[in-house]
């Protein structure tokens, strides 16, 4: 193993990925690595399979080709035992948050610890609240979830993330449907637990300008493979015309803003066409 | 012509992939090694949940049942001088068949679709995923206590259904119309039989509760995680279960008392 490739937690070489229930391609021959303890962000137009790739990741999906390498694991390979001891190393925090809502805020984050650690209660709750604070939801954890906001409820479900000290932690789309001050918030957060806590992190997310204050990597995705990587200031001064139409946000370019369709005057003209042979 | 075949076939190919992905599921969530520390309290949860909630729709259509049969029995029974007979005629149907049959229904319709849209939500708001995230088997964390609650808590129902149900045909046939008392219990009991009638009940109510809360399961667990996918699959919870405690209704007591 080169030192280069021990930088990297994560590496996927030529996947190829459709869902069984669709003929619909997602990637084709997408390769990338995710260098260790660094925050890598990956953008790409909606739709384009951002979350699907967390979860290869994850192992909740298989990809048709390809291999996904996780701290030298292939994780499509291993068995399902083995493939629970790897999660074990990674989280998750979903853009819903997707805490449980039969639990109060205090044992959903206490759940990984309990189904995962021996720890007696009283090392649980000081560990618990300890993510708490890290995440300035201290007070709220006698709360149920569906009495926090959208804001908190992100936040409480990062502290159930990092519960158990995970070595990567993948955001999907964290910064979606916040208000200003709690994308500040999670922004913050997101650098200082990468920093503090040694974690690497993976930011699937397509508000660029959020994202591109705190990654250290950034991965464009488009068209079922990546068309673009490098540090925040490369891709910046980059003369792409397609990086520069994703960073600067325009309608239109080389991503259409249409979907696929004949032109409109090809569209009116043929119906006019259709009723006048009709009528 | 041509399309209309090809439905047709996916329409039973994708029947039959169901069936297989709910037998898969089904024994994903049963084998394993048993974790009783975890597992018992979730059971008990669920008991709560399943069972215990759906007691108040239970003793009241029980009562109301037994007291409908206490009165078309006696109005049949008492032409032939027969009404001493009510005893047995109402036990015998509650215990064979209106027990097991109409708790399996109520219990489709009031726990069953319950559990379809608990865990069809589950899923939609990732919870399910995020279980799996981390490293915990939603199958032996969420389906497997849920399937135990409901097969052990619907003969339990069954029993409590056809119990309530004599009661209140002792109270229209008795109480009411005026049956001899001493009758209608000792000819209830010289006809009822431990083996014949009350185990086959229960029999018929595991049977019931394997089926229906299997269905609910599975429809919540492999719903389309959407607002109309859920709801779909509750409605398909209800009517998928109440035909097949129906028709296999009809398969146990041809085998039984055929």
């Amino acid at each position: 193993m080169t030192s280069a490739q021990m930088d990297d937690l994560i590496v996927i070489e030529n996947l190829d990925f459709a869902h069984s229930y669709g003929a619909h391609q997602v990637y084709k021959g997408l390769s990338l690595r995710i260098p260790r303890g660094k925050i890598t962000a990956i953008m790409g137009p909606s739709g384009i399979g951002k979350t699907t790739l967390l979860r290869l990741i994850g192992g909740q999906l298989k990809p048709q080709r390809g291999t996904i390498e996780f701290a030298g694991y292939n994780i499509p390979e291993l068995s399902r035992s083995h493939l629970y001891e790897q999660r074990k190393r990674m989280s998750m925090l979903f853009q819903s948050g997707a805490l449980f809502t039969d639990m109060s805020v205090y044992d959903n984050i206490a759940f990984p610890l309990r189904e995962h650690s021996k720890l007696s209660e009283e090392i649980i709750e000081t560990i618990v609240l300890m993510k708490l604070e890290a995440v300035g939801l201290r007070g709220a954890r006698h709360l149920m979830p569906a009495e926090l906001s959208g804001g908190m409820a992100r936040r409480a479900a990062l502290a159930r993330a990092i519960a158990l000290d995970p070595e990567l932690i993948m955001y999907d789309e964290p910064f979606a449907g916040q208000d200003p001050i709690s994308m500040g918030v999670i922004v913050k957060l997101i650098k200082s637990l990468n920093n503090s806590l040694g974690l690497t992190s993976v930011v699937v997310t397509h508000d660029v300008a959020e994202v591109l204050t705190i990654a250290d990597k950034v991965v464009i995705i488009a068209d079922k493979k990546v068309v673009a990587e490098g540090s925040p200031e490369e891709l910046k001064n980059s003369d792409d015309p397609l990086i520069h139409q994703f960073l600067s946000g325009e309608a239109d370019g080389p991503v259409p803003f249409h979907y696929r369709a004949p032109s409109l005057a090809e569209e009116i003209l043929g119906a006019q066409q259709g009723e006048s042979h009709a009528g | 012509m041509l399309d209309r075949i090809a439905g047709l076939g996916k329409a039973v190919l994708d029947s039959i992939a169901g069936a297989g992905q709910a037998m898969v599921m089904l024994l994903r969530a049963l084998i394993g090694k048993p974790q009783l520390r975890k597992s018992w309290p979730l059971l008990m949860q669920q008991m709560y949940s399943v069972g215990v909630l759906s007691l108040i729709i239970i003793v009241v259509s029980g009562l109301f049942i037994g007291m409908v049969l206490g009165l078309q029995g006696y109005t049949i029974l008492v032409d032939f001088g027969a009404e001493q007979s009510l005893g047995p005629m109402v036990a015998l149907s509650l215990l064979r068949e209106l027990g097991p049959v109409v708790t399996a229904l109520l219990f489709a319709g009031r726990a069953g679709s319950a559990l379809t849209a608990e865990i069809g939500l589950m899923k939609a708001t990732e919870q399910l995923s995020s279980l799996e995230m981390m490293a915990v088997d939603p199958l032996r964390r969420v389906i497997s206590p849920r399937f135990w609650a409901g097969f052990y808590s619907m003969p339990l129902l069954a029993l409590i259904f056809s119990a309530v149900g004599i009661y209140g045909g002792y109270l229209v046939g008795v109480r009411w119309l005026g049956v001899d008392d001493g009758a209608f219990w000792s000819v209830m009991q010289a006809n009822v039989e431990w083996g014949q009638d009350i185990l086959n009940g229960i029999i018929k109510s595991l049977v019931f509760a394997f089926v229906v809360t299997w269905i609910a399961l599975h429809k919540g667990y492999h719903c389309v995680p959407t607002s109309v996918g859920i709801s779909r699959a509750t409605t398909s919870t209800v009517v998928t279960a109440s035909l097949a405690v129906l028709g296999l209704d009809f398969v146990l007591t041809a085998l039984m008392f055929g």
